[in-house]
């Protein structure tokens, strides 16, 4: 997989944008020395990059984020270390965008540099699967309310749709399609189609550009 | 929509709200359920209702009192704090008769607490919460299926013993994601006769109300109540037994509590200890019977719950005090893990029974 120095994951809420920032940025690090994560979600406290900080910091992986995430002072303020991002030209980074458009805005005060560098991916991260962006009509509104919230073009799409612990081969081959017809819609391409790694192995000769992804279990599922 | 979707549930809550025919949501933002009102904030305007954020808890609760009033099917959610606000007109809601949906994704308290999940407003949600006689039915849910299928039964109830039904959930629940089903969607339609529609000169006027100076007549009207909740306890508590036909230890756990200590049951089998749980799913009406005769076969209970121990009490009065029953907890925003809940049941099968 390629990179460009940033990549930016937009999405609405819920669409898995936290966890496949986490994964491309093992991914990510396996080809540049200095990465980073930027998590600029200033909305959803409950899933945070920073849950994710002890295996980040194992792997030499930098995580800015805000200095009061998962603490007790719930304001939404982002560090100044955050102009890393576009500052620091020697630094590769992925970006996780906070959910729709609210989250996109806080998005907004970097992007003249970003667009400006023009070294950077944005792409809209889909699950067909989630009410709200179930075709591709309703996830192309999701993907022009973040863009005007955060005036940073889109450059593709990330299909990440499953069912969590209900996913199948079938549920993933199934949202090829779906993943393809928002692509076209949009005019942007089909980056890659993300599956949980258990499932990895029996489709990657049946979807083009298939990405693993690690999860982390939670002490309430089975 | 596909068969499945994948949401959380807050959202889960709020689709099936407006399948069981919701058409009217009042509501102010507050961590962890604030999906639910943004989520009805997209949805509404698209299928002809009303979504309002109003200025308030205290407002919203009142705009549901008067949306109730005219027989429409209309729900509020919040969290801890905000249920709280709520708790005036939840009162004034119950000596009026009025049904409505009333969604508590507990946090953290008391106070303003923090924003993790939390199940400490138990005594809220079960003990009325605001001033008078009276209850709600308390619906339990421990999955995002549970949330939809729950809010649409509790809209139900609702509507057919003409009261406030409460949803109580947690943190957790409202922000987890699982697939969820909305194909089996059935629910009813009750006579609502009582609703204040316009008369058109064709008949007495309806009058919707919670004051009765005279208190002969206030008596009367809690003493009706009454009655109305001894059917509710005699028909309508839900529960689900796991592992309990050889049980020697229960486990009682509602919520997200009750999926850990599933877990936990499963790691004390293995161990050889012989523990089972009931799970309630309606915290009011409680279900008390399946819990008195359990006390027959088990020689100890262990409350598992995120609070300092309220559904403990409720353990303790089903099961007249015939078996011990411990506690295991976490609060503050803090969940028990499995191995706590399992040392637990291992500290309760080393002592024994003294049956």
């Amino acid at each position: 997989m390629e990179f460009k120095r940033l990549t930016l994951l937009a999405g609405h809420y819920g669409s898995g944008k936290t966890n496949i920032a986490v994964n491309l940025a093992f991914e990510l690090k396996k080809q540049a020395d200095r990465v980073a994560i930027g998590d600029l979600d200033i909305v959803n406290p409950y899933f945070r990059t920073k849950d994710s900080a002890d295996m980040l910091e194992k792997a030499g992986i930098s995580l800015i984020c805000s200095p009061y995430a998962n603490s007790n002072v719930d304001i939404p303020a982002l560090p100044q270390e955050m102009y890393a991002l576009t500052d620091d030209k020697t630094l590769h980074a992925i970006v996780d965008i906070g959910g729709d458009d609210r989250g996109a805005l806080a998005l907004g005060r970097y992007a003249p540099a970003i667009v400006e560098e023009n070294n950077y991916d944005m792409w809209l991260v889909v699950n067909r699967f989630r009410p709200l962006t179930s075709n591709a009509t309703d996830t192309l509104e999701v993907m022009n309310e973040i863009l005007t919230a955060c005036k940073i073009p889109f450059t593709g799409i990330v299909n990440n749709s499953n069912l969590g612990a209900d996913t199948t081969e079938e549920t993933v081959l199934s949202s090829v399609l779906y993943g393809q017809e928002v692509a076209k819609a949009c005019g942007l391409p089909l980056i890659m189609t993300t599956v949980e790694e258990r499932l990895y192995p029996a489709l990657k000769d049946k979807i083009p550009n298939l990405f693993p992804l690690g999860l982390q279990s939670r002490i309430f599922d089975k | 929509m596909a068969d499945k979707v994948l949401m959380k549930g807050n959202e889960a809550i709020a689709e099936a709200a407006i399948m069981a025919g919701c058409r009217h949501y009042f509501g102010y933002p507050i961590t962890p359920q604030t999906e639910i009102a943004a989520y009805m904030a997209k949805r509404m305007p698209k299928i002809g209702g009303v979504f309002l954020q109003a200025e308030s808890e205290i407002a919203a609760i009142n705009m549901v009192y008067g949306v109730s009033s005219t027989g429409k099917r209309v729900m509020t959610s919040s969290s801890s704090p905000g249920v709280s606000r709520k708790s005036e007109g939840i009162s004034y809601m119950a000596g009026a008769d009025l049904p409505a949906l009333i969604v508590n994704v507990q946090r953290g308290g008391p106070g303003l607490g923090g924003i993790q999940p939390s199940q400490s407003d138990y005594f809220q949600a079960t003990r009325g919460s605001g001033h008078g006689d009276y209850h709600l039915i308390v619906l339990a849910p421990s999955s995002v299926q549970e949330m939809a299928d729950l809010t649409i039964k509790g809209f139900d109830l609702g509507d057919k013993y003409r009261m406030p039904v409460m949803l109580l959930a947690d943190g957790t629940m409202g922000q987890m994601m699982e697939p969820v089903s909305f194909d089996n969607v059935e629910t009813k339609e009750y006579d609502k006769s009582w609703a204040v529609t316009g008369t058109k000169c064709e008949r007495k006027h309806n009058i919707i109300n919670s004051l009765y100076l005279k208190p002969e007549e206030l008596e009367k009207e809690n003493f009706a109540r009454f009655e109305r909740y001894k059917v509710i306890e005699a028909n309508e508590a839900m529960y689900q037994e796991y592992k309990m036909d050889d049980a020697e230890i229960c486990v009682v756990a509602f919520g997200i509590a009750a999926r850990v200590a599933q877990n936990a049951i499963d790691a004390a089998r293995e161990e050889g200890i012989k523990v089972g749980m009931i799970r309630p799913i309606t915290l009011w009406p409680f279900p008390k019977a399946p819990m008195l005769a359990a006390t027959d076969k088990v020689h100890t209970f262990i409350s598992v719950e995120m609070s300092m121990g309220q559904m403990i009490e409720d353990i303790k009065l089903a099961t007249e005090c015939r078996r011990p029953v411990e506690l295991c907890n976490r609060v503050g925003g803090m969940i028990p893990t499995p191995d706590e809940v399992l040392d637990s049941i291992r500290a309760a099968a080393q002592k024994g029974g003294n049956k």
